[in-house]
C-alpha cells in the first residue's frame, strides 16, 4: 500500500536526456570561459547566464541547448523511456543563473577571485548533471529550507 | 597553465569525487545503531504504519529521482500486504526533515512494526537493499522472488 501526502498536481514533463545534453553544454561552455579568463570569456558567459536565465525565469522550453537538443537530437533518439518532472531542472537553472550572475559581476567589476570561484562551482555543478545525473541545486534547496523554515506546516503553492 | 585551467581540472575533480562517492553510496540501506531508534507513530506522519513495517519516505518537489524512489517502493508494497508506504513533501514536514537530520531527497526511512526507525536509505532507493533492509525488519522473505541467494 501506498500514500502520498503531497499536493495531486499535473507537473510540467520533460525529456530527461534534454537535461543531460543542456548540462554538457553549459560544462563545455563553463570550461572554455575558465580557460579564456575573465576578459576574453566574457561573451562566452554572458551566452551562458543568457541561457541559465531563459530556462530558469521563461521556462524549459526556452532553454536554447534543451531546444538544440528537441529539434536536432532527440528526433535521432526516438522517445525517452519515461519523462521526468520539469520543476527540478528548472531549480537547477535558477541556481545556474545566480552563479552566472556572480561570475558575470566578477568579470565586469575587476574581481577575478569571484569569476574564478563563482564559474567553477557552476562547473562543478553542471558536471555533476552532465557525468552523474545528479542535481546538485535541488539538494541545496532541501538545506537551504532547513534554514529558512522554522518548521512550519505550511503547504506551498504549486506552480 | 592558466588559473582558469587549473579550476577547470579541479572542477573535473571535484565532480568525480563527490559523483563517484555518490554512485557508491547512495541507496545504501543503513541499520540504525539498536541502543537509540528514534519512533514515529500514525498521528505524527499522518497515514497509517504497516501492520509489519512502513517505508516513510522525503520527497520535494525538486527532487527528480524521488518519482523513481516512488514508484518502487510503491510496487514492493503493493505486493506485500503488512507493509505500508508514506510519501511525505519534506518542505511541509520541516519538522521531521530537523528531527531527523534529512539532508537530501529522497531518503527514506523503515520503520518496524512497533514505529522504530530501523534502517535509513539516503539517495535513490535501490530495490535489493530494500527488499533485504524488508526481510530483516519483518524476520521473513515472503514475496521474493525465486531466484539465487547472492551472498
Amino acid at each position: 500500500m501506498s500514500s502520498t501526502t503531497r499536493a495531486a498536481t499535473t507537473p510540467e514533463l520533460i525529456d530527461p536526456r534534454g537535461q543531460r545534453f543542456a548540462a554538457a553544454v553549459t560544462s563545455v561552455l563553463l570550461a572554455l570561459v575558465l580557460i579564456l579568463g575573465p576578459a576574453l570569456g566574457l561573451p562566452v558567459l554572458i551566452v551562458q547566464t543568457l541561457a541559465f536565465g531563459a530556462g530558469s525565469i521563461l521556462g524549459l522550453k526556452y532553454q536554447p541547448w534543451g531546444w538544440i537538443f528537441r529539434t536536432a537530437v532527440r528526433p535521432r533518439l526516438g522517445a525517452p523511456r519515461e519523462l521526468e518532472d520539469a520543476r527540478p531542472p528548472r531549480f537547477a537553472q535558477t541556481v545556474g543563473l545566480i552563479f552566472g550572475l556572480a561570475a558575470l559581476l566578477g568579470a565586469v567589476a575587476g574581481l577575478p577571485v569571484l569569476f574564478y570561484l563563482a564559474t567553477g562551482f557552476a562547473l562543478v555543478a553542471a558536471l555533476l548533471n552532465a557525468i552523474f545525473d545528479f542535481c546538485l541545486g535541488c539538494e541545496i534547496y532541501l538545506l537551504g529550507k532547513r534554514l529558512l523554515g522554522d518548521g512550519a506546516d505550511t503547504s506551498r503553492a504549486t506552480t | 597553465m592558466t588559473a582558469g585551467v587549473w579550476i577547470v581540472l579541479a572542477a573535473l575533480i571535484v565532480a568525480l569525487a563527490v559523483g563517484g562517492a555518490r554512485r557508491l553510496t547512495d541507496g545504501r540501506a543503513k541499520a540504525v545503531a539498536a541502543d537509540r531508534l528514534p519512533r514515529l507513530d500514525g498521528a505524527r506522519l499522518g497515514a497509517d504504519l504497516g501492520a509489519e513495517a512502513t517505508l516513510v519516505q522525503f520527497s520535494s518537489s525538486v527532487c527528480a529521482p524521488c518519482r523513481a524512489t516512488h514508484s518502487l517502493l510503491a510496487e514492493l508494497t503493493g505486493s506485500r500486504a503488512g507493509i505500508n508506504h508514506i510519501d511525505l513533501d519534506a518542505e511541509t514536514r520541516l519538522d521531521l526533515v530537523q528531527q531527523f537530520g534529512i539532508t537530501r531527497t529522497p531518503t527514506v526511512l523503515l520503520l518496524d512494526a512497533g514505529g522504530a526507525v530501523r534502517h535509513r536509505m539516503v539517495g535513490p532507493a535501490r530495490r535489493p537493499d530494500v527488499m533485504d533492509a524488508l526481510d530483516q525488519v519483518t524476520g521473513r522473505s515472503a514475496d521474493r522472488p525465486t531466484r539465487p541467494a547472492n551472498n
